[in-house]
């Protein structure tokens, strides 16, 4: 409990810095900062439609992608790959929805929902056998994944995906039976929300109170003493949830597939695989602490969004202040690291 | 004569460790020197001063009769004195030619340095390619690339640091032979080992330390391999560390031991040797993934209620030997019988035996992780911890701190406990009081004592000869991958660890 409560007062102290050099960027560009970060607030939480239609939307394939990275990390695996993962995810719903295009949602959906989560572990299955196999380090072996799957996707929404018309480069629109059901009638807020929130807790639950999670946290804190002391099957155990990862993220593509865009394209995402590895390091990699800081996550692109509207500041701005968030953490965790290797040496 | 090099009462302290304790060297020129010891025993201490790696606390060093003071290795290079290390220093990437410029100054020129690599190994009658690229290369040509680079920079007396330790047998007697005539020609070698035969076989003059001193001083053709072994295992001698009252730390608290153990080896009980066969090995052998042998048809028995000391020197085949025993590693031949819960306390336990983050409740979960199913009793599993933080008594304020803030002493004896908690009827321990002072290692041989006498077999290896000999009942040596069952006295248990026949 002590040591959350100082994450929680770290964190604060990190958002108050971030703040601060967003207000020093804006009066560096020439903006007024005043109406710069009151369109900011107003973006993200002005109204309720901003909160739902905008910051909570924006939230929730953060969130997928942000439980799918630290639920890698926590193995000890890099998964740099949940943007890839994520656009497999969406691209597998959208193939899935051409044969299914008459079908009733409680049939459709599922199996949209499904086709995304499988196509995104078998992506990720293709680094993890790289890594166990080959020994490619999965950073890498990800990252490349992710051009891969932006490119196929490109070539997708070109050629096999392509609407009738042949004139847009994206999917067919989906058949509205098979969107995903708004929660709150005038917002864009969807059901993927729940699925969401189920989910964190669910995962939550699993690394802490399961054999086979606690397998997981142990592989990703000490690999040897895990298959020393605990007759672990580390290679099995790192596969296991590397694949979970990129399920996690392949069906967060599929929600935003079906909840938001109706369509796949080729930026269907504007790098929430990326964004997540914010999500995952700033809530230190607790599925639950996931909800809050993709929110915050969610919060500032809806902000940035409004800020470049109302106020002319580029969006890009945000995308300064998010790089800080992440240095301000790394380094922060590398201090404390020091300070209690310091305490270890005294005693 | 005078001497090419004398290192005169070097001593050097780490922290609170003597690592030499007035240690002299004298190196005649055109001889083979070989230095002898135990592990530990400051071989390679004495050598990184004679390189200017390390500057000792007191002692001269005197260069062709001058005394020097040398702050760098750059410095003994320019006198003319050069070092191979044990573990190579070598840019894998690049060719032979470039690592051996490499450190040199002005414009590199390939062809030039080729040529100079060239030139240097036909001088020193060695085979290399300069235009080969040093990752590409064996071992022995490796390291025949480190000697040219010491070489190539002029030297006179060169430093081999174990180097046929990392060597095939031919390729071992190959550089032995070079060696040789190489000393021949007029320069001088200092051979770090701890081989008695390779000593022996080529050197001229023989120096041995143990602890810190250099206890004996010697042509080699007025010694033996007896003399010899029994000046490294320090038998015998005017003014034996093991007698001094020196500082605190874990050598002397082993020493503080010895005559305790003197009296426990006479007033205990033979040995039980009624107890059931727990643990064995038959014909065993091990080989890693290249195919090289780890261990050579091993063949041993532990029962229940016994202790068996292993004892070897660095590198003899004890860590494969202590984990087939323990079922971490699988034997390539041979028949293994094992119980089913074996306790197995390795000796980094922080890389091998802790989750350093992770709460002690945790960490105790940690043994049977593998093979647990379902939700984790965790309300269960800290009562249990918190019984085994009593038992053992690990201080540590409660079960759910992490184990990082543990002393080293308190990891080890947490580590133990939990590998007894389960009841194994065998327990395997390498290196059991590595780095902790002398009441945790007291807490810890208590410890072990007390699972022996509640019926588990116990198997013990430290690096440390006196600790096996006072906590054993049986001894054995490992040495080449062999093992072999020895009396149990430093005298016998030394010369097979040295592997001098008799």
């Amino acid at each position: 409990m002590h040591g959350s409560a100082r994450a929680l007062a770290q964190l604060g102290i990190m958002l108050l810095a971030a703040l601060a050099l967003l207000s020093l960027l804006l009066v560096a560009t020439g903006h007024a900062v005043g109406p710069a970060l009151t369109a900011l607030v107003r973006g993200a939480f002005g109204s309720s439609y901003a909160i739902t239609s905008a910051t909570i939307v924006r939230m929730i394939p953060l969130g997928f992608a942000g439980l799918a990275v630290s639920l890698a990390f926590r193995a000890g695996m890099l998964n740099i790959g949940a943007e890839g993962q994520l656009l497999m995810g969406a691209a597998a719903a959208a193939a899935l929805a051409v044969p299914l295009a008459s079908a009733p949602a409680a049939v459709g959906i599922p199996l949209l929902l499904t086709g995304g989560a499988v196509a995104g572990a078998a992506w990720a299955a293709v680094a993890a056998l790289l890594r166990l196999r080959f020994g490619v380090l999965e950073v890498i072996s990800t990252i490349m994944l992710n051009f891969v799957a932006q490119y196929l996707t490109g070539w997708l929404v070109r050629g096999p995906l392509q609407e009738p018309t042949r004139v847009n480069p994206q999917s067919a629109s989906l058949a509205s039976a098979l969107q995903l059901p708004v929660l709150l009638e005038g917002t864009r807020l969807h059901v993927g929300v729940l699925l969401l929130l189920l989910l964190a807790f669910a995962t939550w639950w699993w690394l802490s109170q399961t054999a086979s999670g606690f397998r997981v946290r142990a592989v990703g804190m000490n690999e040897a003493a895990a298959r020393s002391a605990g007759d672990v099957a580390v290679g099995r155990t790192i596969a296991g949830a590397f694949v979970l990862s990129g399920l996690l993220a392949g069906l967060g593509g599929a929600v935003e597939y079906t909840g938001i865009t109706y369509a796949l394209y080729e930026n269907f995402s504007p790098g929430y695989g990326y964004t997540a590895i914010a999500v995952a390091l700033l809530a230190r990699l607790h599925p639950v602490g996931v909800l809050g800081t993709a929110l915050l996550f969610g919060a500032l692109e809806a902000g940035a969004n409004a800020m470049q509207r109302d106020a002319g500041v580029p969006s890009v701005v945000v995308s300064v202040v998010e790089a800080v968030l992440i240095l301000l953490i790394v380094g922060a965790d590398r201090w404390s690291g020091r300070l209690s290797a310091r305490a270890e040496a005294a005693t | 004569m005078t001497p090419l090099l004398v290192l005169d009462g070097l001593s050097h302290r780490f922290g609170r460790v003597e690592a030499l304790r007035g240690a002299s060297l004298t190196v005649r020129p055109g001889t083979v020197h070989a230095l002898l010891g135990e592990n530990g025993a400051g071989k390679s201490t004495l050598m990184r001063a004679a390189f200017g790696l390390l500057q000792p606390d007191r002692g001269v060093l005197r260069w062709k009769g001058a005394p020097h003071r040398l702050a760098s290795p750059a410095a003994a290079l320019r006198l003319g004195i050069g070092m191979v290390h044990q573990h190579f220093t070598l840019v894998p990437a690049m060719t032979v030619a470039e690592n051996v410029a490499l450190g040199g100054h002005g414009a590199f020129d390939p062809a030039q340095a080729a040529a100079r690599v060239r030139e240097v190994a036909r001088r020193a009658g060695l085979t290399l390619d300069p235009d080969a690229r040093v990752g590409a290369l064996p071992v022995g040509a490796q390291q025949r690339c480190e000697i040219v680079k010491a070489l190539a920079r002029d030297v006179e007396l060169l430093i081999l640091d174990e180097p046929t330790a990392v060597l095939a047998p031919g390729e071992a007697a190959e550089l032995l032979t070079w060696v040789r005539r190489y000393a021949d020609a007029g320069n001088a070698v200092v051979l770090i080992t701890h081989k008695l035969r390779d000593a022996l076989a080529v050197a001229d003059d023989v120096t041995v330390l143990h602890r810190g001193r250099t206890v004996l001083t010697t042509r080699a053709a007025d010694s033996s391999q007896e003399a010899l072994a029994a000046a490294m295992i320090g038998d015998g001698m005017v003014g034996d560390a093991t007698t001094g009252h020196g500082t605190a730390g874990h050598a002397d608290g082993a020493a503080a031991d010895r005559p305790a153990a003197a009296t426990v080896r006479t007033s205990r009980p033979a040995p039980m040797t009624t107890g059931r066969v727990v643990l064995a090995l038959d014909g065993v052998t091990v080989r890693d993934a290249r195919g090289v042998v780890l261990l050579r048809e091993v063949t041993l028995t532990v029962r229940a209620g016994e202790i068996v000391g292993v004892a070897a020197v660095e590198g003899a085949g004890q860590h494969p030997l202590l984990r087939v025993l323990a079922g971490r590693m699988e034997a390539s031949t041979g028949r293994v019988q094992r119980p089913a819960r074996v306790g197995f306390v390795p000796e980094d336990r922080h890389r091998d035996a802790l989750l350093l983050d992770a709460p002690l409740f945790e960490n105790a979960a940690l043994r049977g992780a593998g093979a647990r199913r379902g939700r984790m009793p965790w309300a269960a599993l800290r009562a249990h911890t918190s019984a085994l933080l009593a038992r053992h008594d690990v201080r540590a304020p409660h079960a759910a701190v992490p184990a990082r803030t543990l002393s080293g002493g308190n990891q080890q004896k947490f580590v133990l406990g939990r590998e007894l908690a389960d009841e194994p009827e065998a327990l395997v321990v390498e290196n059991p009081s590595r780095g902790l002072d002398f009441k945790a290692t007291a807490a810890v041989q208590a410890a072990l004592r007390a699972a022996r006498d509640g019926g588990t077999a116990v198997v013990v290896y430290s690096s440390d000869l006196d600790e096996v000999l006072l906590l054993a009942d049986r001894v054995v040596v490992m040495y080449a991958g062999q093992l072999t069952e020895v009396a149990r006295t430093r005298e016998a248990a030394g010369r097979a660890m040295l592997g001098s026949e008799r």
